[in-house]
């Protein structure tokens, strides 16, 4: 009765597999082969496309012109020329609002998920305030604050602190029921437990916020300098723009993007260093 | 099996509760209603009763973690009016931090109350209670390393660094398998005697209040309330194998019967 199962074998010794997992070409492949293949055909249709002008060379250069201008950009920024002065001061831009809106949304954040006060005055505006289109300020802020650096960093860190408000608030309500009795029952007070339980806690869902701050703060700025032109690659960007200079467009754009991926990055390495705890099961544990 | 258990019943209570009620404010519910209860030096107490019925109520107002609607809550002739150091709680779920290692954790009560000097200071007790418990090579280990019985465990040892005078346990071991839980009461009986230390358990489990306690309460729910007490004299220490004795099994009948008069009304 014990060995039914295994009867039917038994003996020769041997066993044909009839079902068994197979794993799909695309998991066999390592990732980087599969984003390169990606990458090739991409550009191999936009080499055709332009080659076969499909579409004019003003509006869609070719990937051969806009990878020199790329080249060209890189050795004007490495000589320390004009479009240096620009990058460094968009970063100054994003760098100074990022910072900003952290301080202020950590701080509003706070205000809202931990006091009542907060809950039931403050919160109301800040969710009123929210649904508005926040670039629509952009103008207010230039005749406030001028076409300098400081109504660019104004408009950035007016879009990037909402994000981060409401993540904080959130993650300080994220402490179960349960960690909240066992704090008490410990006879920790308020403050105490704010510090020790909720802000850690928190700590997943205010890097969540960080990092939608990191993109909103780039998209700030950026528009900031569309409309309060000064210095900064956007700037640049809406002047190269105006005089049909495509392919200048397109690498100022790649270089931008260098630009938020490494305040992106940065968070995201910060928030692996510091939550090393966090699993990526749990809710804020994105990325 | 009423009979009166000599040893505890001659001690000096510890807890002494005098018709203890509770009203929800939110939705008006009663939770409790005229509770009596004592609890004395060294005796294991356990109260019973189906899921609802006011068990949590009573030991967060035993714990001081909510006031009651009425009645009082002595423990050691001082009332209970809020958190006190000379109570020690366990939950049902370990709620371990899980940034703090296992000795962190236990450490926590003591880093709350006296600051990170005195739980520095505490470390070496702390690790005796990790040995204790049998978990001491875990002390660097993080929360998320553990089985929900070793964390259990530094649960335990966490309650127990204040050095409580009571211990109050809600459903302490319910989430963990039955082999586990079932070698954890073991090892809660154990600790108890050791330390001869007073326990008032909740729990929902016939067989776990009666192998654990000198003095079992049921309670019936709407209102919460205390329908009969029972002494257990059945000796300690006490081991699984006298679930299968004849006195075990005439208990828990009669527990069983009762809860399900209660419940079904007739
Ligand atoms: N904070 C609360 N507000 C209102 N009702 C509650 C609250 N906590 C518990 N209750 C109610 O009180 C009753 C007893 O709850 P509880 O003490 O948790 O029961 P048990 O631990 O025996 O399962 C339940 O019916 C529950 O719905
Ligand atoms: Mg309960």
């Amino acid at each position: 009765m014990t060995d039914q199962t295994a009867s039917s074998d038994a003996g020769s010794g041997q066993t044909d597999t009839v079902w068994t997992e197979r794993e799909p070409f695309i998991d066999r492949i390592p990732r980087w082969v599969a984003m390169t293949g990606l990458f090739i055909l991409i550009v191999g249709i936009w080499y055709t496309a332009t080659a076969l002008e499909v579409v004019s060379n003003i509006i869609l250069p070719g990937p051969k012109e806009t990878w020199d201008d790329i080249l060209f950009v890189g050795q004007n920024m490495l000589d320390g020329g004009y479009m240096l002065e620009a990058l460094i001061t968009t970063t100054k831009t994003v760098l100074l609002a990022f910072l900003l809106a952290m301080a202020i949304g950590f701080s509003l954040g706070v205000l809202v998920g931990e006091t009542k006060f907060g809950e039931r005055a403050v919160m109301p505006y800040l969710v009123a305030i929210d649904t508005m289109p926040k670039v629509a300020f952009a103008p207010l802020f230039i005749a406030w604050l001028g076409f300098g650096i400081s109504s660019k960093v104004a408009l950035a860190t007016f879009i990037a602190t909402f994000p981060i408000v409401v993540s904080t608030a959130a993650g300080l309500y994220a402490a179960t029921e349960n960690e909240r009795m066992l704090f008490k029952s410990i006879g920790a007070s308020r403050l105490q437990t704010l510090i020790r339980l909720k802000l850690p806690t928190g700590l997943p869902y205010f890097f969540t916020g960080l990092k939608i701050a990191a993109v909103g703060v780039m998209a700030g700025a950026i528009t900031g300098e569309f409309l309060g032109g000064g210095q900064g690659v956007g700037a640049l960007i809406r002047v190269s723009a105006s005089q049909l200079d495509t392919p200048r467009v397109f690498s100022l754009i790649i270089y931008l993007s260098f630009l938020g991926l490494a305040l992106f990055l940065s968070v995201v390495w910060v928030q692996k260093t510091f939550v090393f705890w966090n699993k990526s099961d749990k809710p804020g544990g994105m990325a | 099996m009423a009979s009166e258990k000599a040893k505890p019943a001659e001690n000096r209570p510890v807890y002494q509760i005098e018709r203890l009620s509770k009203v929800y404010a939110r939705n008006r519910f009663q939770a409790l209603k005229d509770v009596d209860l004592t609890l004395r030096k060294g005796e294991f107490g356990a109260v019973i009763g189906s899921s609802g019925c006011g068990k949590s109520t009573l030991l967060k107002i035993m714990a001081g973690l909510m006031p009651p609607t009425s009645g009082r809550v002595m423990l050691e002739d001082k009332p209970v009016m809020g958190p006190r150091r000379d109570i020690g709680m366990m939950f049902q779920q370990a709620t371990l931090l899980p940034w703090k290692t296992t000795l962190g954790n236990v450490l926590l009560p003591i880093e709350m109350r006296d600051g990170k000097a005195a739980a520095r200071a505490a470390r070496d007790r702390a690790r005796e209670l990790l040995e204790l418990v049998g978990i001491g090579r875990a002390e660097n280990v993080y929360p998320g390393e553990l089985s929900g019985g070793m964390a259990q465990r530094a649960a335990i040892c966490r309650m127990l660094i204040t050095d409580p005078a009571v211990l109050l346990l809600d459903e302490p071991f319910s989430a963990l398998d039955e082999l586990t839980r079932d070698f954890m009461n073991m090892e809660l009986q154990r600790i108890c005697l050791e330390r001869h230390a007073t326990a008032f358990l909740v729990t929902h489990s016939i067989p776990e209040a009666v192998i654990l306690a000198d003095t079992i309460y049921i309670m019936d729910a709407n209102p919460g309330r205390i329908v009969e007490t029972i002494h257990i004299d059945l000796p300690r220490p006490r081991s699984l194998d006298m679930i299968n004795t004849a006195k075990f099994g005439e208990i828990v009948h009669h527990i069983r019967e009762k809860l399900g008069r209660e419940m079904y009304g007739s």
